[in-house]
């Protein structure tokens, strides 16, 4: 997708549009009312800028965003600031996590500064896992802010131009703000309202957790709208592609807050080959998911098999020819038609 | 005590009534609290507080106390230190993601609040901890927070009343 006031050089933000927040192209997309997609990046453990650009290419073509993940699962990685730091230098169009367990206010108010001043467009306000769960449990948790306070921080930096101090920021950051939900968790009552609460302290998009219990999803839906949330907020539903019933398994034991119904691993338990059968589940979902009133989008969690979501994206048929721009083509393509 | 916690958050709407015929005392103590001086009350206020909340509620002494606003639950016990909401990986079970032998502070939170008068409090943005509060009575504070913004509504209109009373803590 290529706008008509695209900058010269595809580094550079788009012009502000009236009643955005953003430069950013995620924000083009959701407010134009197009399928949204947006998918999951793993930050390498190395140095080496070409692996993130190597893994951010896997999307090229497919998706609106990427979101680059700060120490998910509690694990350590290349940062999500410095990812993002790579990926707007060409163009791509990052949405930025930041967890509240590594970073207390100080630190985490320099970074958003930091993103906004090299092109990052989107935040994700996150909690956080815990320490306990990733390769570090006797590192410190700080949680100093929480996703709700953080969406608040952020906001307040950009539309009052303060730090939370009071203090005045002379240019603010100019970022769409997300949060992640999960509608799956007890205490389900509680899911939809805290989404509202979330929009109050100035979430504009949502990204939620795997979705793989639809009629639980419709209800959350339902919800969203009787709280009038869905003309605030976009939602994207979260999705991902099961390779196997093993793996289903494991995840549904192991990770908190996913939950797998019974039948979809009963599903890919009696599949010949599992993987295929992983896709075709994720690429129905997604069809499904595109019917319900108020999803804007997908976000597109493939662990480890990043590789597929171009195909699963392609055969979904939800961009509905609809190419998001990637560094290189819009970049061509304008300049042909200059 | 983690089952003493418990039960005080499944019996919220006592400990709501409770507090709601406690705080006008501590408040209408102000003059007493004022000649021996706020300084020199603090400390036996402060361990007092500990004592009484520290078992009925696992207390952390966060000097901003928000227990009337979720549910009876000390959310200072979350892991995280959630304020605002559960996160998103409590187990099936209603149990917490990263000690999976106990409940998920903020599944009792909301179920206090159900029962609570003024449980919808739950659903206002708080805003972030104050860590300079820290070991301070929070009872204190609120009945300063009381006076001075009934000071306050004497000498000026309606809305400087409302914002103070918005930010109480209990
Ligand atoms: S499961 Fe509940 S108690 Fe545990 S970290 Fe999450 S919100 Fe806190």
């Amino acid at each position: 997708m290529i706008f008509e006031d695209e900058p010269l050089d595809p580094w550079h933000p788009l012009p502000i549009l009236p009643g955005h927040s953003s430069p950013g192209r995620l924000e083009r997309v959701l407010r134009a009312g197009r399928f949204t997609v947006t998918a999951e990046l793993a930050p390498p453990d190395s140095a080496d800028p070409e692996e993130v650009y190597a893994r951010a290419r896997v999307f090229d073509g497919y998706v609106d965003g990427m979101n680059a993940t700060d120490g998910s699962g509690a694990n350590c990685h290349m940062s999500s600031v410095g990812m993002c730091a790579l990926l707007t230098r060409v163009g791509y169009s990052p949405v930025m996590q930041i967890s509240c367990r590594d970073k207390n206010r100080i630190a985490i108010q320099g970074d958003v500064l930091g993103a906004a001043a090299m092109g990052v467009s989107n935040v994700l306000c996150l909690s956080g896992d815990g320490v306990q769960s990733g390769d570090h449990p006797d590192a410190k948790p700080v949680f100093d802010l929480d996703s709700m306070s953080l969406l608040e921080t952020v906001r307040g930096m950009r539309d009052e131009c303060q730090f939370l101090s009071g203090r005045t920021i002379t240019a603010p950051p100019r970022v769409l703000l997300g949060a992640a939900e999960n509608p799956f968790a007890p205490p389900y009552d509680f899911r939809a309202l805290r989404v509202a609460k979330k929009v109050a302290a100035g979430a504009q998009f949502i990204q939620t957790q795997y979705c793989y219990d639809i009629p639980r999803f419709k209800t959350f839906m339902a919800q969203l709208r009787d709280l009038g949330v869905l003309e605030h907020c976009y939602i994207l539903a979260g999705v991902g592609p099961l390779a196997s019933a093993r793996a289903a398994e494991w995840i549904r034991t192991h990770v908190p807050g996913i939950d797998i119904p019974d039948a979809v691993i009963k599903r890919l338990a009696g599949a010949a080959k599992q993987k295929q059968e992983g896709k075709q589940l994720c690429i129905e979902l997604i069809q499904e998911l595109r019917e319900i009133e108020g999803v804007s989008g997908v976000h597109v969690m493939a662990y480890r098999q990043e590789e597929t979501v171009a195909e699963i994206i392609d055969r979904s048929g939800v961009l509905q020819g609809r190419e998001p721009w990637f560094p290189g083509r819009g970049h061509e393509l304008q300049k042909e038609s200059a | 005590m983690y089952s003493v916690r418990l039960w005080t958050t499944r019996h919220a709407r006592l400990f709501e009534i409770i507090y709601n015929v406690f705080e006008p005392i501590i408040t209408r103590l102000h003059p007493l609290w004022k000649n021996l001086g706020y300084e020199r009350v603090e400390k036996p206020v402060a361990r007092l507080e500990a004592l009484c909340k520290g078992v009925l509620f696992d207390c952390q002494m966060c000097g901003q106390c928000k227990l009337s606003t979720t549910g009876m639950s000390c959310t200072m016990n979350c892991p995280k230190n959630l304020r605002n909401g559960p996160c998103g990986g409590v187990r099936g079970d209603g149990n917490c993601e990263i000690y999976p032998q106990r409940r998920c502070v903020w599944v009792e939170a909301w179920n206090g609040s159900r029962q609570m008068r003024n449980g919808d409090a739950i659903l206002t943005v708080q805003k972030p901890v104050n860590f300079s509060y820290q070991g301070s009575s929070s009872w204190l504070r609120v009945v300063r927070g009381v006076v001075k913004s009934r000071e306050a509504a004497k000498l000026n209109p309606q809305p400087v009343q409302a914002k103070q009373a918005a930010e109480n803590t209990q």
